[in-house]
């Protein structure tokens, strides 16, 4: 799976017209030579993708182009794992402020805080996120000064705290809206109504045993989600000056910095499979009926 | 002492339940009283809509509010009013004080848990018992409810369970804090006649051993007749009669409480066509007798000479259970194994036989919509298996089928016109929109309703109604053979006479050849000429169903006739 992933993006680079060192101004034709000597380009294209495949199974994804003294691993492994901090409280922010909106919109629904919770969440999948992110820094940082504007400082939570929120906030208003959805299905079978009979108070019935099933279509949500969350996001990263990820994709395919687009796909790529991975786990667990099959 | 045994345990005063919705208000309930002794078992009879589950669900205060809305009566339990009860100590009762077992076993338990798991909760809140003992006694309920190996089972999941099992489990967890009233919905109607038979034994077993007072609520009369105490039937939210089962069942007064005793087949001299509960009440609820012509015995003429229409020869079909990595197969479940008959002209064949013996698969097999394993299908003496795919789609305008769930089989949005053009157009395209429309309005009209609802989308129908439309669209193209799987069976029985009695007039009127297919001898022993009983894959028993009812040759025909519900 990862090969096939690593094959199209490789040929797919190759096939757009222009180079890495591609410049305005045109180079002298030696200078040219050297530098495609020295990076390999001057060899037939399935010569460079056999040493390309080798040197990725031995763990090296190759020189940057762009970035001179880099090596792609050396780039990766400094921002991937800002990106996954970042991604990962903006992962559980986003589930639990989602499951929250979700639950109070299911329980109160057609009455006015199930309008409030819904309206936030059709806000938040609208509103493009680096508005969000914009408006964040006014009232939070600038106006009352409680947070900085922006920056990193090596993870420091001040320095957390506004990229998470603005990162989150589709995913809080998708997740809510789910739930929403998926619970007030739940919460119309029979065996919440047996639940009912039983006894139990109303937020034991809905905790208990509606929550757990309707949990099932936001599991399946969560794997895409948590990729996407925690490879980076340009808009956030370039607002917020975070040193992550997402910036090396965008900057690397603007130029033709073939490596580093490659390695930065490949790690994704690979968290793609162990979330989906985690996903079916947590799915079988969730779920006993998934079992058999 | 004697005060407080005479004191009903539950009565029910002038109840009344709206449900109010933009569309208007609808009476559910309407002014209902009745009481329930001590140890008494108390009927409630009545069809789909008439209120009884309403009913049943509004003495826990388990109706929907909004839209349910209860605006007078009393259901006094124990001398405190139900309705009035503020909902921390209505909780108390409910699962503890009165318990409920529903009508669908399927999703009545939560799928995600254990069943032990379940039943404990129980226990551990109104009985306060440690995790550890609620698992016990769960495990000790299981085996009192008749489930085998409970130590096992007690860790299964719902969906690792059989319908009956299922039901079981619901009545275990039911019976859990030995309740003082135990209100069954409807509990057998979901499942095959022999389980009914069970289920219905052990809750009479368990009334007896718990000494507690039992609501049985149910559209069909027999079920009742060895169990109630008394019987009060509703009819349209209201109560129309009350009295004891004896009196009910020897001489019931109001029309329609007799209209609902003759509609169940019964095993001995059916009518020529079953009576219904309009041969006994007028629309208006003026009682009226039926005719002499409705009540004379129905004969069954002899079709042994007809020409034979369909010939099944060694046919076997073969589901694999693969297993493993690369999904070798392991071995094959026997749906359909090695069956042989032959269907003539303008006969009905029943087969009768218990969920999973595989009386579908073969009714599928015969048309072609599952590929058979081996096996020959002659259709007026054409090879069904061996045809092309045109030729298949003009041999499927002479073969129809009829399925059990209207509602699902139904596209929920198609109005039933387009429903029942769209297989005139597939076969009759040539005959013109304007000439397919009026044969539209014909077939609407000969299964008994009305034109006018043609535009209209399925789920404005009862049940009754969707089927009726189901036949329709079978017959649209013409048939002459038309495979019924389990047809009536979602049906209230009132509801099944009409539907059968409708399935009989279309024979006669054209010729038609039928498979019936049900787990109902006594329908099946009313409708058709000879009956197979079928147990796992293969028929056992294949007679005339005069000889299959008089003169049981096996053991399990036997038993499908004893599992059929006495009482008259």
């Amino acid at each position: 799976m990862l090969w096939l992933i690593l094959t199209l993006t490789f040929f797919l680079l190759r096939a757009a017209p222009g180079g890495p060192f591609d410049q305005e101004r045109e180079l002298p034709p030696e200078v040219e030579q050297l530098v495609a000597q020295k990076y390999q380009l001057d060899q037939p294209l399935h010569q460079q993708y056999a040493n390309y495949l080798k040197s990725v199974l031995s763990g090296d994804l190759g020189p940057s182009f762009q970035y001179a003294d880099h090596s792609v691993n050396q780039l990766i492994g400094l921002s991937l794992p800002v990106s996954l901090q970042i991604g990962f409280c903006a992962l559980i922010f986003s589930l639990f402020c989602g499951l929250l909106l979700g639950i109070i919109a299911a329980s109160y629904a057609d009455r006015w805080p199930d309008l409030v919770a819904m309206i936030v969440a059709v806000i938040g999948i609208s509103t493009p996120n680096f508005v969000i992110a914009r408006l964040l820094i006014l009232w939070l940082a600038v106006h009352w000064q409680w947070l900085p504007v922006a920056g990193w400082q090596g993870g420091d939570w001040p320095y957390l705290v506004l990229p998470v929120i603005a990162l989150s906030f589709p995913y809080i208003a998708a997740i809510a809206r789910l739930v929403r959805g998926a619970l007030l299905e739940v919460l119309q079978q029979p065996f919440v109504r047996t639940a009912q009979a039983k006894g139990l108070t109303r937020t034991e019935v809905v905790f208990k045993h509606a929550l757990q099933p309707a949990l099932l279509p936001v599991v399946s949500y969560l794997g895409p989600a948590a990729v996407g969350l925690m490879t980076g996001s340009v808009v956030i990263e370039q607002i917020f000056g975070i040193p992550g990820m997402g910036r090396y994709f965008v900057q690397g395919a603007l130029n033709r910095d073939y490596t580093l687009v490659l390695g930065v796909v490949l790690v994704m790529g690979l968290m793609m499979l162990l979330f989906n991975l985690l996903v079916d786990l947590l799915y079988r667990y969730l779920d006993p009926r998934v079992k058999g099959t | 002492m004697t005060e407080t045994i005479q004191q009903p345990l539950l009565s029910i005063n002038n109840l009344c339940v709206e449900f109010r919705t933009q569309q208007g208000v609808t009476q559910a309930v309407d002014d209902l009283s009745f009481e329930i002794k001590h140890g008494q078992t108390v009927g409630l009879v009545g069809e789909s809509g008439s209120g009884k589950s309403v009913t049943a669900l509004s003495i826990l205060r388990l109706i929907q509010e909004p839209p349910g809305c209860i605006p007078a009566g009393q259901i006094v339990f124990e001398g405190q009013d139900l309705l009035q009860l503020p909902e921390k100590q209505l909780r108390k009762i409910r699962g503890n004080d009165i318990s409920m077992v529903f009508q669908e076993p399927m999703t009545s338990l939560n799928p995600v848990f254990r069943v032990g798991y379940q039943i404990a909760e129980v226990l551990r809140l109104h009985k306060k018992l440690s995790k550890k003992k609620a698992w016990q006694r769960a495990t000790e309920l299981l085996d009192l409810v008749g489930i085998p190996d409970p130590q096992k089972r007690v860790r299964f999941y719902p969906h690792e369970l059989s319908g009956g099992q299922k039901q079981r489990v619901m009545i275990a967890m039911a019976i859990a804090c030995e309740p003082k009233l135990l209100i069954c919905d409807e509990p057998t109607t979901a499942l095959d006649v022999t389980i009914q038979k069970q289920v219905l034994a052990l809750l009479q077993r368990l009334q007896q051993e718990l000494s507690m007072s039992m609501l049985f609520i149910t559209h069909d009369l027999g079920v009742i007749a060895d169990l109630a105490d008394e019987v009060v039937v509703m009819y349209r939210s209201r109560k129309v009669e009350q009295a004891t089962t004896a009196e009910i069942f020897s001489h019931a007064k109001h029309p329609y409480s007799q209209g609902l005793l003759a509609c169940r087949p019964k095993l001995h001299d059916n009518p020529k066509r079953l009576l219904t509960v309009a041969d006994f009440m007028s629309e208006s609820g003026e009682a009226r007798q039926p005719s002499a012509e409705q009540l004379q015995p129905q004969i069954k003429s002899d079709k042994s000479h007809n020409p034979v229409l369909l010939e099944v020869n060694n046919l076997k079909t073969y589901f694999p259970i693969r297993s493993g990595l690369f999904g070798r197969v392991k071995a094959h479940v026997k749906a359909v194994d090695d069956v042989s008959f032959t269907v003539r002209k303008g006969e009905t064949l029943g087969l009768v036989g218990e969920s999973g013996c595989g009386k579908t698969t073969l009714g599928r097999t015969i048309l072609n919509l599952q590929p058979a394993s081996s096996g020959q299908v002659l259709f007026d003496g054409v090879d069904v298996f061996a045809q092309t795919a045109a030729n298949m789609r003009q041999l499927r305008s002479r073969m129809q089928i009829i399925f059990q769930d209207p509602f699902a089989t139904l596209n929920p949005r198609m109005t039933i016109g387009h429903a029942i053009m769209e297989p005139l157009s597939i076969h009759h395209a040539a005959v013109g929109k304007q000439q397919n429309w009026q044969r539209v309005a014909e077939l609407i009209e000969q299964v008994g309703l009305n034109p006018d609802i043609l535009n209209r989308y399925p789920h404005e129908f009862s049940g009754g109604q969707r089927q009726r439309i189901a036949i329709a669209r079978a017959l649209a193209v013409n048939p002459e053979f038309i495979v019924c799987d389990e047809s009536v069976s979602a049906l209230d029985v009132s509801v099944q006479a009409q539907v059968l009695n409708l399935l009989l007039d279309l024979q006669e009127q054209h010729g038609l050849t039928y498979i019936f297919i049900s787990h109902d001898l006594s329908v099946v022993n009313f409708i058709a000429d000879r009956v197979g009983v079928m147990n796992q894959g293969k028929i056992v028993e294949l007679n005339t169903a005069e000889e299959i009812y008089r003169n049981p040759q096996k053991p399990y025909t036997q038993k499908l006739l004893d599992a059929i519900p006495k009482g008259f």
